[in-house]
């Protein structure tokens, strides 16, 4: 085996453990020893419990030696998001509020992992609440590209993007609101995935902004990232957002679907603020796909121009309205310094929130007051139908749109700290998604001449993953960017 | 960057529960301003007509069959209080 366990897939290791060449002990001590090396140079993780994470490899040896193995993710060690609840083990959302917080039960995507057999290694270091593109939010610090140390792995989900893409786990799982998977994916050289609103279940996922937030996965290659998301997709009566739809075998429809298919190219997507190489890379991408055989038409999206506005006014009224539960009281940062109720509440929250959260629960205040509503909310959200329209408008001519992910490459760690405007404009290509509720994903695409990835990001039709990721698989499989590892 | 004149921070800091310090309210308020002053695009959106979207794939009316079912166990439930006794979240005191 020439590639180091901890850099290996899903669908490379599984075969290992099946035919008995490792055990998922061996592979859970390799990951946690890779950890261990890197962590503190990139700071994916805000905790990981090596004893937890062990017993749970040797559970998942004595299923195999008992001839009870559930499948390919029993045994491999997969990390959380902070914002995923693992009963017993800390949930802290990157934030004060939560740094002493235990979860008292499992999110369902936790459980459907455990069913799966999958180790459960760390909970990942993200922007606090999930608020950011850059993990700078963090109150315990920022993580760190593997790719170059300097610079962000992204954000919110920026832990889970720098452990995977650092060997310090085998896949993880992100929240995505505005592009918090699919951005750090493309910013570390990472397969991530957004599912259709609706498809995975939220129960046990911190809020942020309940109509847009959905957890998906991070995985090295598309065939792994479809392994996960066969794991974690389907109906939750504890989710009522949650839909009730047929779940595929999507890693056996990789080989079935095999296009050609028809794709948009959205000319929004390539105007002013998309980086030459990152430009340059996605066109690359589209030829090969009319090589492939496929279709490829310009279509419109028109009011793509709103989707940052009309994103920020929903995102941050319903993150204003979530976020009113860290009062405390029940749980959470209370302030020693209060004197009365009210006091509880307002020095609670300015001691347990850091900057951007207190932004954002302003701004959505702020939309919601009294006065305001109408010409902020209601308005965004009638945007938003116009956005959603768009999308499905050009689904009647085609089946996929391509798009850049992110409009840069990675960026230096504190260049748009500062500015909160700068930075907001790094989600432009892939918060559209989240207002209309679809399903994207970004693969690797290319290097720029420094060394950093570069993402290419498809988006698909409602409930349609299976297509999606088949129409990422054929991409991926003619190329080889996701064999190549950071030097770390 | 300045913030837009009916920007009352004091007002959306005390609606939001937020205690701001004189600094945080300056800086934030700039920051916002400069937001807003983004945002303010939405207004040249022509919306006659349009309904809104709250949620991509709107579900009505999902209910639950009314069964009694166990819940957090009291330590569960209590266990990330600031403060407890007897089995009570202990909070300062409301009515004088």
């Amino acid at each position: 085996m020439s590639v180091p366990l901890h850099f290996q897939s899903i669908a490379e290791l599984s075969e290992h453990l099946a035919a008995r060449r490792i055990s998922s002990v061996e592979l859970t001590q390799a990951v946690i020893a890779r950890t261990k090396a890197v962590e503190s140079r990139v700071h994916a993780f805000n905790s990981f419990d090596e004893p937890d994470a062990l017993a749970q490899a040797v559970a998942s040896d004595s299923r195999r030696a008992g001839g009870q193995s559930c499948g390919a993710l029993d045994g491999i060690p997969i990390g959380l998001k902070d914002v995923i609840a693992v009963s017993g083990q800390p949930l802290t959302a990157s934030s004060k509020m939560l740094a002493n917080f235990v979860s008292p039960y499992n999110a369902t995507v936790t459980e459907s992992l455990q069913s799966a057999g999958a180790v459960l290694h760390g909970r990942l270091n993200c922007d606090e609440f999930a608020m950011g593109s850059s993990t700078e939010n963090s109150a315990f610090g920022p993580a760190h590209n593997p790719w170059d140390l300097t610079r962000t792995p992204g954000g919110s989900s920026g832990g889970s993007a720098a452990a995977l893409a650092a060997g310090a786990a085998i896949a993880t799982l992100g929240s995505d609101t505005g592009g918090s998977i699919r951005q750090p994916a493309a910013l570390c050289g990472l397969v991530g995935l957004k599912p259709t609103y609706g498809l995975i279940s939220r129960f046990g996922l911190i809020a942020y902004a309940s109509s847009l937030d959905q957890i998906g996965p991070f995985a090295r290659t598309v065939e792994d990232a479809a392994i996960v998301l066969g794991a974690i997709a389907g109906h939750d009566p504890r989710d009522s957002t949650s839909f009730k739809t047929e779940i595929p075998d999507y890693r056996a429809e990789l080989k079935r679907r095999r296009g050609p298919w028809k794709l948009g190219i959205p000319k929004e997507y390539f105007g002013a603020g998309l980086d030459p190489e990152v430009g340059a890379a996605v066109e690359k991408a589209i030829a090969f796909y009319r090589a492939h055989g496929c279709e490829i038409r310009e279509v419109s999206l028109p009011h793509t121009h709103y989707c940052l506005d009309a994103y920020y006014v929903i995102a941050t009224a319903e993150a204003s309205s979530n976020l009113a539960r860290y009062d405390g009281i029940r749980y959470g940062h209370r302030s020693k310094e209060a004197k009365d109720v009210l006091d509880v509440y307002q020095k609670s929250r300015a001691e347990g929130f850091g900057d951007e959260v207190k932004r954002r629960i302003i701004l959505g205040t702020y939309v919601l007051s009294s006065g305001y509503y109408d010409a902020y909310y209601l308005r965004a959200q009638k945007v938003r139908t116009l956005i959603r329209r768009d999308f499905l408008n050009a689904y009647r001519e085609v089946d996929a749109l391509i798009t850049p992910t992110s409009p840069l490459p990675a960026f230096k760690l504190g260049e748009k700290s500062a500015d909160p405007l700068a930075m907001y404009l790094c989600d432009i290509y892939t918060i559209g998604v989240n207002l209309a509720g679809l399903p994207a994903l970004s693969l690797p695409c290319g290097f720029t001449a420094g060394g950093l990835p570069i993402g290419l990001q498809l988006i698909g039709q409602p409930f349609r993953e299976a297509d999606l990721l088949a129409t990422a698989h054929a991409y991926e499989q003619a190329h080889d960017w996701h064999t190549k590892f950071p030097s770390l | 960057m300045t913030a837009p004149a009916d920007l009352n921070i004091d007002r959306i800091a005390e609606l939001s529960r937020l205690a701001l310090t004189a600094e945080e309210k300056v800086r934030f308020s700039a920051q916002l301003g400069s937001v807003l002053g983004h945002i303010e695009q939405l207004s040249k959106v022509d919306v006659t007509g349009i309904e809104p979207t709250a949620h991509a794939f709107p579900l009505h009316n999902i209910w639950a069959a009314d069964i009694a079912r166990p819940g957090l166990a009291v330590a569960d439930a209590l266990r990330n209080a600031p403060a407890q006794r007897e089995n009570m979240i202990v909070v300062p005191k409301v009515m004088e």
